[in-house]
């Protein structure tokens, strides 16, 4: 793909991200920050094709699976606590008398 | 970017549509309601991107052992989440993010070992990855290390940091340029190490309440990170989904800095200046009164109105059920109680919510800050269990205080204090608070479970 096409996705995407969260209320601060953090994870993609690139047995190839890793790591924790941080949240919903559906 | 391989149309459209569940994810995740489930859509994103990847037709050399990595890292993330306790929740997130960024720097470095100086575009965005990357991992490695108490949680601030720091960040600067202009691998490697150096020097002067508005920062900086990556590979999902993280994080941390009432400005540069050792010259042994669990139940048994201020302090302790038993025995008896919420009792921005919410508390008795405030002056008691920073009046006065201009609840408002404490020892800013020493202040050293325990069996007597 070109560089203006990237440009485009790019710039667009910016303005994704400042309008999905711009109505976030105080409470769920920490955990949409993990959820965004657990996101990023995805970076493991970009690892595992720089594995896959690179001769075996070089330098290169330890890095690139030290870097798949840390991604996988980044991927699976990040999704795992961010739903145990809102696991909290949730399962006493339906105990509170909450018509409100727990508005902040 | 590596023009040798073209995703099939059907890959190009499963990105696509990975890309559109992590909007949907972001999205519900601002939202109460739909918070849970956004966090499982957005796992699903990922799943398919990934597993997509495999079966892409991309060439992949190594793959045994790109998949037990993968398995290997899997397993310890997965484990260190399901193990972590809630009140160390924020530096496992924040240690996450690094790992994230780090592996960003990594697969720059990689690519350029790999692929050369291709083009222009291709080296400063191989430049950008690598810095940005290598700051988010090790700035992270160091609010680690503060919140996990390894390191002191003080500001740190080094003789001459300020010019060090900045000398760092030009070389950081020039070495980026020079690689783009005249690419050499040992620079590649210098930029690592300088980027890497600069991260422990931008986070070691930050302390106290701010620890969390940088772990946000680092945290949209490693999607940025992870979107060059993306640009570098030529990979449309990581641009996509490192750019949204880059953007929803970085608003995030401004909402953040405002709901703390710290600029930004002064998060990240307030502690360069020098002197923030604060708390002129007041010495801990000053009078304080102390009493006994008694006391203390008495003073709660006969008022109309008290407000509950859990810190820190009471999640360490474990206490939260404990102070949930207390807060409905005075109920029984017809006392008016609430619990006042400051945006970080805790560690974090709602941290404290989590833990309380664990506890089974009714979530109409969690009073956040603004709505508590003008409440003090008509309460009788006010017992803090935990607490200091939160409640410190060094916030509104002393401008030499690093937690100087943070709201605070006002609990000097009210007609008696209690504080639970296990000491004199001072809070996460590391500065005196003056309520401690007021009159009408009373102290109830121990453990906050204990002290909890003692109180709640004392009042049923009362």
């Amino acid at each position: 793909m070109d560089g203006i096409a990237l440009l485009t996705i790019f710039v667009l995407s910016v303005f994704v991200g400042f309008e999905v969260v711009s109505k976030v209320s105080t409470v769920l601060h920490t955990p949409l920050m993990s959820g965004a953090n657990a996101i990023h994870g995805v970076v493991v993609m970009g690892a595992i094709i720089v594995a896959g690139e690179s001769q075996p047995g070089s330098l290169e190839l330890w890095i690139a699976l030290a870097a798949v890793l840390l991604g996988a790591i980044n991927l699976v924790g990040g999704f795992v606590v961010t739903d145990r941080m809102l696991e909290m949240f949730k399962s006493k919903k339906p105990a509170a008398p909450a018509k409100e559906g727990g508005a902040a | 970017m590596t023009e040798t391989h073209v995703d099939p149309t059907w890959v190009q459209l499963s990105y696509l549509v990975a890309a559109v569940l992590f909007i949907i994810a972001l999205k519900s995740m601002s939202s109460p309601r739909t918070a849970r489930a956004g966090v499982l859509i957005g796992a699903i994103g990922a799943l398919l991107a990934t597993a997509v990847l495999f079966f892409s037709g991309i060439e992949l050399m190594n793959l045994t052992l790109i998949i037990v990595f993968l398995v290997v890292g899997s397993v310890v993330g997965l484990v260190a989440a399901r193990r972590v306790k809630m009140t160390a929740m924020p530096q496992l997130v924040a240690l996450f993010n690094g790992v994230g960024g780090g592996a960003a720097a990594l697969i720059a470095v990689v690519e350029y070992l790999v692929v050369g100086s291709e083009d222009l575009l291709f080296l400063i965005f191989t430049v950008a990855t690598v810095i940005v990357g290598s700051i988010a991992f090790s700035g992270s490695v160091v609010t680690y290390l503060k919140l996990q108490e390894l390191m002191t949680t003080r500001p740190v601030v080094i003789p001459l940091g300020k010019w060090i720091t900045i000398l760092v960040a030009a070389a950081t600067i020039v070495g980026g340029v020079w690689l783009v202009v005249q690419p050499q691998e040992w620079l590649l490697w210098a930029l690592l190490a300088l980027s890497l150096i600069f991260g422990v020097l931008f986070v070691l002067p930050v302390g106290g309440a701010d620890v969390p508005i940088v772990i946000s920062l680092l945290n949209a900086m490693t999607g940025l990170a992870v979107a060059a990556s993306g640009y570098v590979l030529g990979n449309v999902l990581l641009l996509i989904a490192g750019t949204l993280v880059g953007a929803s994080g970085t608003l995030l941390t401004n909402l953040m800095a405002k709901a703390m009432g710290r600029p930004l400005t002064s998060t990240l540069f307030g502690a360069f200046s020098g002197s923030t050792a604060g708390g002129g010259g007041t010495g801990t042994d000053r009078p304080v009164r102390s009493g006994s669990a008694n006391d203390v139940a008495i003073m709660l048994g006969f008022a109309n109105k008290v407000i509950l201020v859990p810190g820190y302090g009471l999640a360490v302790a474990q206490a939260q059920s404990t102070l949930r038993e207390l807060a409905d025995l005075l109920n029984e008896k017809g006392i008016e109680v609430d619990y006042a919420i400051h945006p970080v009792a805790g560690r974090m921005p709602g941290h404290m919510n989590v833990l309380l919410a664990e506890a089974n508390v009714p979530y109409e008795q969690l009073k956040e800050m603004d709505e508590i405030n003008p409440e003090f002056s008509a309460t009788d008691v006010v017992l803090v269990v935990g607490a200091n920073d939160v409640v410190n009046p060094a916030a509104r006065t002393d401008q030499s205080a690093p937690i100087y201009g943070m709201p605070i609840l006002d609990v000097d408002q009210a007609q008696q204090i209690v504080f639970l404490k296990r000491s004199m020892r001072p809070g996460f800013a590391g500065i005196e608070n003056e309520i401690l020493f007021d009159p009408k202040t009373t102290l109830l050293f121990g453990d906050a479970k204990d002290s909890l325990t003692k109180v709640v069996s004392a009042l049923k007597t009362v």
